[in-house]
């Protein structure tokens, strides 16, 4: 098994020998691998490949079979649960919501620590993603899929995480919204040095904006590195990928 | 009322047993049993009531409300399976209401401490407290399987599980205190409560019966909000492991 990506950076999440089985299926098999600090690693591979089983277990939604993750050097089973989901935000691709306003939402990860969140810094939050900071009241059943994503993304940023995992976020966007997003990623990434781990099935995606790739398939991690390995991939199944076969 | 009467009584079985002969609804067998277990059942009750009335022992008195304690038990942990150690949170859950009810009933000596008051009052107590239960488990599975995704969200956010269930806690404590709540209000305008008839019936001054149907309903509310709100706060932490995991449930489909 491969032990990814660029081991002279620091590391803000690594993964090692993690398996994951639920009802007696291996979702996760044995995956060892690392998220460079302060970079973003675009997940790629095929529908059912285990990348949002990853991302859960980052998360703490769940804990692995078989392993260890750590985060900052830290075994995560050793970090209290809310502390983890606070400092490793998520971003899921289907954006659930809550009933009500879109400040509501907003301001979820604040009410959730008894605080508020500033109506500014909402109205602030809603323009970084491209919203106009007029939809705050608006109730998030008379939004849009691409709407929603947006709003799904600065919630989790309220609460600053350090890693941010992003989940086929731009799936439901149109060209300019998705490129909105990238930037806004991208200057997160780089003006606050958070650690971005984003789920795509876009290559030309993953290509410019990853610094590294990880490319899953059947709960493997088949291929890591840097993301220059799309392009002259050396496992055969990666090429078929890069080709457009896996399905 | 003589046996003569009482037997001329089964025609009121009798009619629903031709419908649903004619009808072919197939409920001819059902109708039979519950008939005869209802018969056998009151019965064996009245001359167990007889005896524990006669005898004035207090051990008798917490056996029958064991008793009941028991099958309400048995009838409501069906339709909580899925949530684990549901049996003893029952248990305790209608403990704390028999023994809630019956100190403010006795201590400020609303009513007195026999067996002819406690035993019909825990009836209604254990039984009302059972509904309200089946009401809430029934709801709060449901819930908890259609608001998944948000109680899971709520938990990514970095939410307690009390936070993340919070939702589904308070939907299904409404639910099943509606039903009380609501039967109150039209209270002795639709329908005259079963035990104030049965008093008016038995020759007793209605004024009487109604201040004792007061006395029940007024019971029946806290029984209602207590045991839906008990069994909530100590169910929804089976629901999580200690690492704030959502943990799966299995939903019986057939309950």
């Amino acid at each position: 098994m491969q032990l990814a990506n660029d081991l002279t950076d620091k590391t803000a999440i690594e993964l090692n020998h993690i398996s994951y089985s639920d009802d007696n299926l291996d979702i996760i098999k044995d995956i060892s691998g690392v998220l460079p600090e302060g970079k973003i690693t675009t997940f790629v591979g095929p529908s059912g490949a285990g990348k949002t089983t990853i991302f859960r277990l980052m998360n703490g939604l769940i804990s692995p079979t078989k392993g260890e993750l750590f985060l900052f050097g830290e075994n995560i089973q050793t970090i209290e649960p809310t502390t983890l989901r606070r400092t490793v935000g998520i971003a899921l691709q289907d954006a659930t919501m809550l009933r009500g306003s879109v400040y509501k939402n907003l301001a979820m990860p604040k009410t959730l620590q008894n605080q508020g969140l500033e109506k500014e810094e909402a109205e602030h939050l809603l323009t970084q993603v491209g919203m106009d900071a007029s939809f705050l009241n608006r109730d998030v059943s008379d939004l849009s899929g691409g709407q929603l994503q947006k709003i799904s993304i600065a919630r989790t940023l309220v609460n600053r995480p350090k890693v941010l995992l992003l989940d086929e976020i731009t799936s439901s966007l149109d060209r300019v919204s998705t490129s909105d997003i990238e930037h806004l990623i991208q200057h997160i990434n780089q003006e606050f040095a958070v650690t971005i781990a984003w789920i795509t099935h876009n290559l030309e995606q993953a290509l410019h904006i990853g610094d590294y790739t990880w490319v899953m398939m059947n709960g493997e991690l088949i291929e890591s590195g840097s993301t220059d390995l799309l392009k002259n991939p050396s496992n055969p199944r990666v090429q078929k990928f890069m080709k457009g076969g896996w399905q | 009322m003589s046996f003569l009467n009482l037997s001329l009584s089964l025609i009121f079985v009798l009619i629903p047993l031709i419908l649903s002969k004619t009808l072919n609804l197939g409920l001819g067998k059902d109708t039979f049993i519950a008939t005869i277990r209802s018969i056998i059942q009151l019965i064996a009750v009245g001359y167990v009531l007889t005896f524990v009335f006669e005898s004035g022992s207090y051990l008798f008195i917490i056996l029958m409300v064991a008793l009941m304690i028991g099958a309400a038990t048995h009838n409501a942990q069906k339709k909580g399976a899925s949530i684990k150690g549901i049996i003893w949170k029952l248990i305790l859950t209608f403990i704390f209401i028999e023994i809630l009810t019956q100190s403010i009933l006795l201590g400020f000596q609303i009513t007195p401490p026999t067996a002819q008051y406690i035993i019909p009052i825990s009836g209604m107590v254990v039984g009302n407290s059972m509904v309200l239960s089946i009401l809430f488990l029934n709801r709060f599975t449901a819930e908890i399987q259609t608001q998944k995704k948000e109680t899971e969200l709520l938990l990514s956010l970095g939410g307690t599980p009390k936070q993340a269930i919070h939702l589904p806690l308070i939907h299904s404590i409404k639910a099943s205190l509606i039903p009380t709540i609501e039967s109150q209000k039209t209270i002795g305008l639709v329908q005259l409560p079963g035990m104030m008839s049965g008093q008016i019936i038995a020759g007793a001054d209605p004024i009487q019966a109604v201040q004792f149907q007061l006395l029940i309903l007024f019971l029946l509310l806290t029984t209602a909000a207590v045991t839906s709100i008990m069994l909530g706060f100590l169910s929804y932490p089976t629901l999580f492991n200690e690492r704030m995991q959502m943990l799966k449930i299995k939903i019986n489909e057939e309950e």
